[in-house]
């Protein structure tokens, strides 16, 4: 089990809100799963280093070189509001 | 009745094409006309699109007669609804995108041809996340096999697509079995290619690490030509490949003389249904039989893999999914203030599963709790990682079932995730360490399709293609169009 006050923290880190009827379900779903996947903690994997990319890539780079990208009324033609080539968002908290 | 030309396979139907014929127009409107036949039973598409499926195989037809068509750029396609194709809704089975048109194609789609001819958009769990394509804004789809049983996810809709003749092979995406299981339960042909060898850009990321855009066919030799057209280095995605790509086709009938098979002992003991086991056994007695050498071989951090999945798969949603929240595209609920236009935005347009792998996601990489899951679990991915090496010094292929189960229930597991969580208990290992997987059907149990999962290493699908061409000719299955 995890709490319902800690599944509303989560639902806040994560920006997403919840009914009281969802945060009650989340609470047993959530804390079901916890418990499955905690066997991992019995594996000592203390010097084992972590994989992040199954083909060890790291640094891929390119040249910093400049190329056409969308045009900005196109970038904006998906948005739900825009004022003068801008996003628009309601009021900042 | 469908049209005689639907029960060829997609590459006969392209010789055919290539050969005048058959028109590239005649077969979209085949392909469209199976489509108002059959979608009211099986729900295969969110958005159908026979017009535009016309429009372009004219444009295939009159680009024929100056020659430079590629051979599979004919053949009518459903693609998954997460794929982005430029002007036509894609939803990825999500409300919070029900009115999305992307601005541009993916990458894999124009490595296919300039104008693919797309019959629709395949249903999906929302956002990929599911194992039953129940966790769709946009109804369930049914099996064509059994209506009343799920096609499996989260590609579920392109691969009932396939079994039921709408179009003649699709394109699905494989996270942790999201190609290999559908394909399974409804008898067709699969393939996860290595990560990375398909470029993800264009497709709408759910755990970026795993992603990958894989091809469901009929027969392993669609699967072939599917994977040549999609296959390549992209300087868009950095995670793909600068690897060649070879000719998968040059060596498909090659056979397996030789080959050395291992059947993974513990993908074929508990949680694993005695049906599925037994098909699996017959398919590898079959390979043995036409000259592989067969044995069996030990992954023991194989059950590790689904809780190791299971944490690496929802920390990278809950970071992906930070997009939809309401700016730049998609479902935006108003609100007085921006942390409660978000709050409101994303309740209101995530389902069910998508909400739970968020929190999970969330909830895993917090404070106070990143060591004990996801820094264990990306070391544990190292693990299964050195499990594979181990067995690929022994053995080239790799066996094991794709599902533990036949197709179940729509609504059977639906109000158990765990149950559902365990639909990919063979399927997730694979994409823990990156490599390519296919799943053939094998035969039947009590009437439904089994899916065999072969695995080989990273970059070796032209070897991995070819076992998989004597495991259908050996396999007691053939393709018929459901239902």
């Amino acid at each position: 089990m995890i709490s319902e006050e800690e599944v509303r923290h989560v639902a806040d880190l994560a920006r997403l809100g919840l009914t009281d009827e969802e945060v009650r379900r989340m609470s047993g779903q959530l804390g079901a799963i916890l418990d499955s996947i905690d066997q991992i903690g019995e594996l000592d994997l203390t010097d084992v280093p972590p994989t992040t990319n199954a083909l060890n890539l790291t640094n891929v780079l390119r040249p910093d070189e400049p190329y056409k990208c969308l045009p900005p009324e196109e970038a904006l033609s998906t948005a739900p509001d825009a004022v003068d080539d801008l996003f628009a968002v309601p009021r900042i908290d | 009745m469908p049209d005689a030309l639907l029960n060829l396979s997609a590459y006969e139907l392209a010789e055919k094409i290539e050969a005048r014929e058959v028109s590239a127009s005649e077969a979209a409107r085949i392909a469209n006309a199976r489509v108002e036949e059959i979608e009211g039973d099986v729900n295969s598409f969110v958005t159908t699109t026979p017009e535009l499926a016309l429009e372009r195989a004219d444009k295939i037809d009159a680009r024929m007669k100056n020659g430079g068509i590629k051979l599979w750029e004919s053949v009518p396609i459903a693609i998954k609804d997460v794929l982005s194709t430029k002007g036509v809704r894609t939803t990825c089975g999500s409300k919070i995108l029900e009115n999305f048109e992307p601005l541009y194609d993916a990458s894999a789609l124009l490595n296919y041809g300039e104008t693919p001819v797309m019959v629709g958009k395949a249903n999906m769990d929302e956002f990929a996340m599911g194992s039953s394509t129940e966790n769709s804004a946009y109804g369930v789809t049914c099996n064509p096999w059994a209506l009343d049983r799920v096609p499996g996810g989260s590609s579920g809709g392109s691969a009932a697509a396939v079994a039921a003749g709408e179009g003649w092979w699709a394109l699905g995406t494989d996270t942790g079995g999201s190609v290999r299981q559908p394909a399974a339960l409804c008898g067709i042909v699969g393939l996860k290619p290595t990560y990375g060898r398909v470029s993800r850009y264009g497709l709408i990321a759910f755990a970026s690490s795993l992603d990958q855009i894989g091809p469901m066919t009929r027969d392993v030799r669609d699967s072939a030509l599917l994977l040549q057209a999609i296959a390549g280095h992209d300087p868009r995605d950095s995670t793909s490949a600068n690897v060649e790509v070879p000719d998968y086709l040059a060596e498909l009938e090659g056979g397996v003389s030789g080959l050395r098979v291992g059947v993974i002992s513990e993908l074929m003991g508990e949680g694993i249904e005695s049906g599925p086991r037994e098909v699996v056994e017959r398919v590898v007695e079959g390979l043995e039989g036409a000259g592989a050498e067969v044995g069996e071989v030990s992954l023991p951090h194989s059950r590790y893999g689904l809780p190791a999945y299971y944490i690496i798969a929802p920390a990278e949603v809950s970071s992906n999914l930070a997009r939809f929240d309401g700016v730049r595209y998609g479902l935006r609920v108003p609100a007085d203030g921006l942390r409660e236009m978000y709050r409101k935005t994303r309740e209101e347009g995530f389902g069910d599963e998508a909400k739970r792998r968020i929190m999970l996601g969330t909830y895993a990489l917090s404070s106070g709790y990143y060591d004990a899951y996801y820094a264990q679990a990306q070391k544990v991915r190292t693990r299964i990682i050195e499990d594979f090496r181990a067995a690929f010094n022994r053995y080239d292929v790799l066996v094991s079932p794709t599902s533990p189960s036949v197709a179940f229930g729509v609504g059977e597991k639906i109000d158990d995730p765990l149950a559902m969580y365990a639909q990919d208990i063979c399927a997730v290992p694979v994409s823990l360490a990156g490599i390519p997987a296919i799943s053939v059907p094998g035969g039947l149990s009590n009437g439904l399709p089994v899916g065999v999962q072969l695995m080989s290493d990273h970059f070796t699908e032209p070897m991995l293609l070819r076992a998989a061409r004597a495991a259908e000719q050996v396999a007691d299955f053939e393709f018929t169009l459901k239902p």
